[in-house]
């Protein structure tokens, strides 16, 4: 009979493999080549004399890097980092609290499904932009209705893919568990949950996305703090007010970067998470 | 000599699909006798109702009319003593080949953690599969898969194992080798045992009695006693009284297969150009 010999994994820490990858280096050299174009595109005015459209009107990086350079020696803007991180995360958690087994429940029992699902559905659309107004009348301080804000973004998102995964497991898996003697709660713990896990994470890695990009929203309520320490977004916001438009890219890259972090600790925790997904 | 009375009854049972205004017969009437320790094979035509066959005798279905019957019971839902080893696998992806294999003792818990884990170790090392214990389904090849699926079957030590075409899927060559393998672990131990298959040659060198059933609805044609000597091998297959029993079968199951085809117009265009061929 075939036998395959396990394949033997070559012992390496996990700094050098990442940093060995050639996956790392094309997304390096990518961003590289990314910010070359922007800069070209940006001095193109200076140097030839035409003003390329988009690109041309926005300030280019070396400059961004300056202002960056001087805004990173003020508090505020790591205060920023820091109360926008926490905005999104409290946001984040309370729906992965709330979401997940919600969505399990509208998964499993179809009276649930039917009573919550239409509602469900018709606050889905409405973007979080617009729930601003009601949030601050909800709650009593400013950083609780931005934190429902950023709920709101990661919420649905993790619903939804909880409700798809959970629905879409096959159901041999779980004919075979009740042809073992498996009660309910077995079906429940031991199939839906596992086999819910990969969407869970894919929803909570969207779902965190969202929120990062809904944070300007909650904190364009905020009236900002001492030295722009409004939060990302608000440091955004304010900075377009004031017409500072070097510090608005500072701000979003600012907000990508922090989105892009999040986002892939949450993979990293999936990996960790769901040992028989990573072979490949 | 071992004892070969009937463990299992299906009488009269008739099951059918839909809404009412177009519900679809699929099982009509279906009359057969799982004997225990033998090895009963039912044949179908593709598309005539096995898979609903295998849901009836787990118990996933229940009849719109007649009974199942287990030693004197009817069933009335899925249990471990009518356990299913289902088409392509059902191997739970998240569990390692070893936790798949004890998950349904360890679900009951039924079996002290040091037989169990003794019980776990000689199946493994039945089906070959002990260098994989801990590797996952994804990580294993079709025919581990399946002999990985047998074991978990196996040891939860069922009244009757209901096989629904166990080896579909995999290659000619692997398909064989398990053919093979499943014949030795079927004359080493006698166990009840229901082996639905597509493949008629497959069901003839399995089966003690061999069951061919219609079209849809279905219902059974015709039941064959194997009497092949035993132990088997595939050999056999090439030996005058296989051929005899491979051509009677084939003949039913060609007349059903082509019931499926009448009724259209291109489905007659086809039985005129079958009918010309040698």
């Amino acid at each position: 009979m075939a036998q395959a010999t396990p394949n033997t994994e070559k012992s390496k820490s996990r700094i050098g493999k990442f940093v060995s990858n050639v996956t790392f280096w094309r997304g390096v050299v990518a961003i590289l080549v990314f910010l070359v174009l922007w800069e070209i595109g940006a001095q193109w005015k200076g140097w030839f004399g035409y003003m390329m459209p988009f690109v041309g009107k926005v300030a280019p990086p070396t400059d961004v890097i300056a202002i960056w350079m001087e805004v990173g020696q003020q508090s505020g803007y790591w205060l920023s980092w820091w109360l926008s991180s926490v905005r999104v995360f409290v946001g984040f958690l309370a729906a992965m609290i709330i979401g997940i087994p919600f969505g399990l429940a509208m998964a499993v029992n179809k009276y649930f499904r039917g009573i919550f699902f239409p509602p469900f559905e018709i606050l889905r659309p409405i973007p979080p932009l617009a729930w601003v107004p009601a949030s601050i009348i909800f709650w009593p301080t400013t950083e609780m209705s931005i934190m429902f804000i950023t709920f709101l973004g990661a919420f649905y998102t993790i619903v939804i893919n909880v409700l798809g995964g959970a629905r879409s497991i096959d159901v041999q898996y779980l004919r075979a568990a009740q042809s073992m003697g498996a009660s309910q709660w077995d079906l429940f713990s031991k199939i839906i949950l596992p086999g819910t896990l990969p969407s869970i994470f894919v929803g909570a890695a969207v779902g965190m996305g969202i929120t990062w990009e809904v944070v300007l929203a909650g904190e364009m309520m905020s009236g900002g703090g001492q030295q722009g320490g409004g939060g990302l977004g608000f440091f955004i916001w304010g900075s377009y007010m004031g017409g500072v438009m070097d510090q608005v890219i500072v701000g979003m890259i600012s907000i990508g970067v922090a989105g892009y972090i999040s986002s892939s600790l949450i993979r990293y925790l999936g990996h960790v998470c769901m040992p028989w997904r990573r072979m490949f | 000599m071992t004892e070969t009375s009937i463990l299992m009854e299906v009488k009269n049972v008739s099951k059918a699909f839909g809404e009412d205004w177009e519900r679809e017969k699929v099982v009509e009437n279906l009359n057969l006798d799982i004997k225990r320790n033998q090895l009963t094979a039912i044949v179908g035509p593709s598309g005539c109702g096995k898979s609903t066959v295998v849901n009836l005798l787990a118990g996933f279905e229940s009849p719109d009319s007649g009974q199942i019957m287990m030693e004197g019971e009817a069933v009335s839902g899925p249990s471990k003593d009518r356990l299913v080893v289902f088409q392509e696998t059902a191997l739970m992806p998240w569990l390692t080949t070893y936790q798949n294999v004890t998950f349904g003792p360890k679900l009951r818990g039924d079996m002290p953690a040091r037989s169990l884990k003794e019980a776990a170790d000689r199946i493994i090392d039945t089906v070959g599969l002990r260098e994989f214990k801990d590797k996952y389904p994804l990580q294993l090849s079709g025919g581990m898969q399946r002999r990985a699926e047998l074991a978990r079957a196996l040891i939860n030590q069922p009244l009757v194992m209901i096989m629904d075409e166990p080896f579909r899927g995999l290659d000619a060559m692997t398909r064989q080798l398990m053919q093979e393998f499943y014949l030795r672990l079927c004359e080493e131990e006698a166990r009840t045992n229901v082996f639905v298959t597509s493949e008629l040659e497959e069901a003839i060198i399995l089966a003690d009695s061999l069951v061919v059933l219609s079209n849809r609805p279905t219902t059974v044609r015709e039941v064959i006693q194997i009497d092949l000597p035993r132990p088997r091998n595939l050999n056999m297959l090439s030996s005058p009284e296989a051929y005899d029993y491979k051509r009677h079968a084939m003949e039913m199951l060609h007349e059903e297969a082509l019931k499926s085809f009448s009724g259209t117009e291109s489905g007659s265009d086809f039985l005129k150009s079958y009918a010309q061929q040698p």
